[in-house]
């Protein structure tokens, strides 16, 4: 404590700082969740919560905006007021397919991302006694049966329907995509043996460790927590992608708050302790600061968009 | 009994201490009209970050059971259902207190939820594991049916005024579609407002369609909110326990039900309370007493209701699945604590799961003392404020109730909005339940609906997936008696009659 209070004193005195760098954050922080409370953005955001706390001496405040799928918290954010005291949790890629559709509030570009911090990787899960032993398996049978293996995933236009849709494309085959809502109930019509197979997250196989088998992961690398798991990559299809999580604030937030806040959610990143506990929840981490944001956004969208208009969700 | 060693762990003074705040805390959230056991139990999360696990699941358990029961208070003395569990508890409950009985239909709503809530923990301890694979058998064309079970109900709910009902109904249906939807992300019935984006959000109707009319008549008219007879009777315990001891079974059935129906994650409390009512009012030689201020009524919902805690806690605990909103919540708690739910958390993390459950049945048996003196003072404060205070005072709460569900001001304007065409189509005697029915299971048989209808076609066998399903057809058959209950009774009846003429 005595050292890193010496440190605090030594930093503020030799750093030239500008006025709002030093103050920032002078009170505790509001984070808004636009999902409802025991989700996976919900939990990653307790997960940063108590390092907040330890490293910046101010609460970061958890509240929920849920509805419409994030939309409606992501068509309020632009109207809060801008200090950095209130940041909105951010998900791809519902902020990209959303104002695709049709007009929910907000476009993607008026979102201002100041980091993206991790994202949960797709994956393909069966359940543990499933005939289908590898990925060839299940495109072997996918090639007999065209549009007779049912898949569980959750929602439409979201990460699991669309690794769904590029997924089915790369390796030329049909299947049939049962939307759910939310992974713990797709998680449960596998389970219950209601589908095939799922197109969920690493997640569902840490949670349900010994119920379920991960066929592929969709990682450059393999996952730390499943290392006998091989990534659809070193299978031959170029599927990366997930639920991609990140933080943004309003419009009118001032440049070096944006910045600032860019740094902070980066250490809290660079924790090895917060590293582990992520990785055991089977998410995997990221770091997309505030200056990388133009063009993972943009790189993001492409795919996106692309995949969006194949699976036919917008136009 | 399984974990019977951990019972003396429950039993600590902290767990104990936090047992009862818990059951208080919970209590009082739950009957302010809008705060809901979910937000109560998300509220307190972080609190529970730096306690051992199994005291944060007590806790949470304990807020999360004394929520539940607390949303009776509001549907017998407002009729206004503080969550939509405490539905069927307005039928009886109010008209209860209309005649003066409010004492003791709050007597015995917690009585019937302490059986309920014990009903519930005795199957999470016995039965988990293998009552976790009943909620995996039920797949999206079991929801489907389940749905249409419930919608049902309303020919049962609206004897007298049938093509009303199915009129209010639909209309629900159709509020229910408003927003962008749930598992296929299309944007239906906005009309290109922001507002109707998120959807029409359940407590928030709820407290629209129930609690805003019995405001507007409260202005309109002179007559005191509620009749009081006598003043201080006591808790009137012993004449509630009287009749709880007589409808014992009928306790029991209700407890049960509402265990079974906690155990389907996305069914819930709602389902719970009006499939115990309907059954109880099916099964009572009074059956025609019921929505008239029958005891039997107020039992039978909130004894199913409490029941579902301990429902929905197997699939939570068993396989990871929150069978509930807030289980969801205490989910994610658990998960942050690094505990890891299915099989193996009952074996290799025994000591905290029993002493979790042994927990919730100290919670559970905490909540008669608690349930009886808050519910002692909410009934007297309902009654003696002034009618100028309590109409001020209930609206500001329905408003801040309103929005804090999602902390959205679009939900508060639906709220209102809702309020003024439930107390209009009131007057043309449509009643708010059809149409919350309609509301809450449209999107459940929407969903079921069309989940099953890929599946079928998927595997070419659309007639096998809706109709040759053991627990479809079930549920089907359930469908058919409770529709035609009415004439086969009048049938039976008849024939009985004849034969006593012809004797």
């Amino acid at each position: 404590m005595k050292l890193k209070q010496l440190v605090a004193i030594a930093l503020a005195t030799i750093m030239p700082l500008s006025s709002a760098f030093a103050e920032f954050p002078e009170k505790s922080v509001s984070y808004v969740i636009p999902f409802g409370p025991g989700g996976e953005s919900d939990i990653t955001a307790r997960h940063q919560q108590s390092f907040f706390k330890d490293k910046f001496g101010q609460d970061l405040v958890i509240s929920y905006k849920p509805g419409g799928g994030g939309a409606v918290g992501w068509s309020q954010l632009n109207g809060i007021k801008g200090d950095g005291h209130t940041i909105m949790g951010i998900n791809l890629p519902h902020i990209v397919i959303k104002p695709l559709q049709k007009d929910v509030g907000f476009k993607t570009d008026e979102i201002t991302g100041v980091y993206m911090f991790h994202y949960t990787p797709d994956a393909l899960v069966v359940n543990q006694d499933s005939p289908f032993q590898s990925l060839q398996d299940v495109i072997d049978y996918a090639k007999e049966n065209p549009g007779k293996l049912t898949l569980s995933g959750s929602g439409k236009g979201t990460a699991n329907h669309l690794a769904q849709i590029r997924f089915d494309g790369m390796a030329g085959i049909k299947t049939t995509y049962v939307a759910f809502k939310g992974t713990g109930k797709a998680v449960a019509a596998l389970l219950g043996d209601q589908v095939k197979a799922e197109w969920g997250y690493t997640s569902v196989g840490a949670k349900h460790e010994g119920k379920v088998r991960l066929l592929a992961v969709a990682m450059e690398e393999r996952h730390p927590k499943f290392p006998a798991v091989p990534t659809f990559k070193e299978l031959g299809f170029d599927l990366v992608s997930g639920a991609y999580r990140g933080i943004a604030v309003p419009k009118s937030t001032p440049e070096d708050v944006r910045v600032k806040l860019s740094q902070m959610i980066g250490e809290i990143n660079a924790d090895p302790a917060f590293r582990q506990r992520m990785e055991n929840d089977g998410m995997a981490l990221l770091d997309v600061d505030y200056a990388g944001m133009d063009a993972f956004m943009e790189k993001m969208t492409a795919i996106y968009t692309q995949a969006a208009r194949e699976a036919g969700v917008i136009k | 009994m399984p974990g019977i060693e951990y019972l003396l762990e429950a039993l600590t003074p902290l767990n104990i201490m936090l047992a009862l705040g818990g059951v208080i805390a919970g209590t009082v959230i739950g009957s302010l009209p809008g705060l809901t056991a979910t937000m109560a139990v998300a509220v307190l999360v972080p609190i529970t970050f730096t306690m051992a696990p199994a005291s944060a699941l007590i806790l949470m358990g304990a807020i999360y059971t004394g929520a539940i029961y607390g949303g009776a208070y509001a549907a017998i003395l407002l009729n206004t259902p503080g969550t939509p569990s405490a539905i069927a508890t307005t039928f009886d409950g109010f008209p209860m207190a209309r005649r003066g009985d409010g004492d003791l239909a709050v007597t015995l709503a917690c009585l019937a939820s302490v059986s309920g809530g014990l009903v519930g923990s005795i199957f999470l301890l016995m039965l988990a594991p293998p009552l976790a694979d009943v909620a995996l058998a039920f797949g999206p064309v079991e929801y489907f049916w389940l749905a249409v079970f419930g919608l049902t109900l309303i020919s049962a709910l609206s004897e007298n005024n049938l093509l009303k009902g199915l009129i209010g109904a639909c209309f629900g249906l159709l509020l229910s579609c408003v927003g962008v939807a749930e598992i296929s992300a299309d944007i239906r019935f906005t009309f290109g407002s922001q507002t109707l984006l998120g959807g029409i959000e359940t407590v928030s109707a709820l407290i629209g369609l129930y609690c805003i009319p019995v405001l507007i008549d409260l202005v309109a008219t002179p007559d005191k909110h509620l009749k009081v007879t006598h003043q201080a009777r006591g808790f009137r315990f012993l004449e509630a326990l009287a009749i709880s001891w007589k409808y014992k079974l009928g306790l029991l059935r209700s407890s049960v039900i509402g265990t079974l129906v906690g155990i389907l994650p996305g069914a819930g409390g709602s389902i719970a309370g009006l499939v115990a009512y309907s059954e109880a009012r099916r099964v009572s030689k009074r059956s025609e007493h019921f929505g008239k201020g029958e005891p039997e009524g107020v039992l039978a919902t909130e004894s199913a209701n409490n029941a579902t805690v301990g429902g929905g806690f197997i699939p939570t605990l068993v396989l990871g699945i929150p069978g509930t909103p807030p289980d969801a919540v205490i989910l994610g708690a658990l998960l942050i604590q690094g505990l890891r739910t299915g099989p193996n958390l009952f074996t290799g993390e025994g000591s905290i799961v029993y002493t979790f459950i042994y927990g919730l049945f100290l919670a559970t048996l905490l909540m008669l003392p608690v349930g009886l003196v808050i519910g002692r003072y909410a009934y007297k404060t309902i009654i003696t404020v002034p009618k100028a205070m309590l109409v001020p005072t209930v609206a500001f709460m329905t408003l801040i109730g309103t929005y804090s569900i999602r902390n959205n001001i679009s939900d508060v304007i639906v709220m209102i909005t809702l309020g003024v065409v439930g107390w209009v189509l009131n007057r043309f005697g449509f009643s708010p339940s059809p149409i919350v029915l309609g509301l809450i299971l449209g999107s459940i048989a929407e969903q079921g609906f069309v989940q099953a209808w890929t599946i079928g076609a998927a595997g070419e066998d659309l007639t096998g997936m809706f109709f040759g399903r053991p627990i479809s057809l079930a549920i089907i058959a359930f469908i058919l008696l409770s529709l035609f209950y009415p004439l086969i009774r009048k049938h039976w009846l008849g024939s009985k009659m004849g034969k006593v003429r012809a004797d």
